[in-house]
């Protein structure tokens, strides 16, 4: 069914979250790197490098989600784009996923959600 | 008193089950996180549970230095109360993700006598989770010391 394996950057400042996205990520073959702040993922992509998929925090240090997602876009970065906090407000949600995001989920993340998003990412691969 | 693998199973089991009714442990966020321990990682659920702790205390305290600020520093504080909602739902600690849920709030509404509160009953939720998974931990690895497997049901 997947043509290639797919590659995630979680962008995430806390370690115990990170250390668990990643984890979860492993479990369904993604490849997967994490950095600490929306400033570390930007620098990333600058630096050449891409992913089929970014797990992107709202509440960061230095760049927060909403900043880092409409640099990424602005730069030409056309992953799927997946928006991830504790925040379940409406209007949270709206301001978030104007900035650029293909989707949305709320913490605590759990591999049916990622499994979602990945059908998603093959469906429009195909 | 030594105790055999099935009694110790056995007990596992029921502080397990009481773990999760009295809501200190989310089943599902938890189950997630057993699912992901393997042959190839066969500690991951005490490394991450430990993570939680390092994270906690520094946050704990993080959270109490920002209240003894002059004036005191709110925003930054609701900074520290949101990670440790994330980090605390991420292994299930529910008790803990819903004080922070309340903490928040009293942030929100620069209510200084409603952060301390919350600081306090926040110190006392993490030791009682911390408590708990510790002795989840000391049988899961008695029962691996005398030949059993965690598993068994």
């Amino acid at each position: 069914m997947e043509a290639h394996h797919l590659t995630a950057l979680i962008v995430e400042d806390d370690k115990v979250i990170r250390t668990v996205h990643g984890r979860m990520l492993n479990n369904i073959a993604i490849k997967n790197q994490a950095v600490e702040n929306g400033q570390e993922a930007v620098d990333i992509h600058c630096s050449g490098q891409s992913f089929d998929l970014i797990l992107m925090d709202r509440d960061m240090p230095i760049m927060n989600g909403i900043e880092a997602t409409k640099k990424l876009r602005s730069m030409g970065i056309r992953s799927t784009i997946i928006g991830v906090s504790t925040r379940s407000e409406e209007i949270h949600i709206n301001e978030y996923m104007e900035a650029g995001l293909d989707g949305y989920l709320e913490k605590p993340l759990n591999i049916e959600k990622l499994n979602s998003i990945v059908q998603k990412i093959n469906q429009h691969s195909e | 008193m030594t105790m055999d693998v099935t009694q110790l199973q056995r007990r596992l089991r029921d502080h397990e089950a009481t773990l999760f009714q009295q809501g200190y442990l989310d089943d599902d966020q938890f189950s997630q996180l057993q699912k992901l321990q393997d042959d190839s990682s066969p500690d991951f659920v005490i490394e991450v549970v430990t993570m939680f702790f390092d994270d906690s205390e520094n946050l704990l305290k993080s959270m109490a230095r920002a209240m003894e600020m002059v004036p005191v520093d709110f925003k930054q504080l609701d900074a520290h109360v949101h990670q440790y909602k994330g980090s605390s739902a991420s292994i299930g600690a529910i008790r803990v993700k819903n004080v922070c849920a309340t903490f928040k709030d009293f942030c929100d509404a620069k209510n200084l006598d409603g952060c301390v509160r919350c600081l306090q009953q926040l110190q006392h939720e993490y030791s009682q989770v911390k408590t708990h998974l510790q002795y989840l931990f000391r049988l899961q690895q008695e029962i691996k010391a005398a030949g059993g497997s965690m598993h068994a049901h």
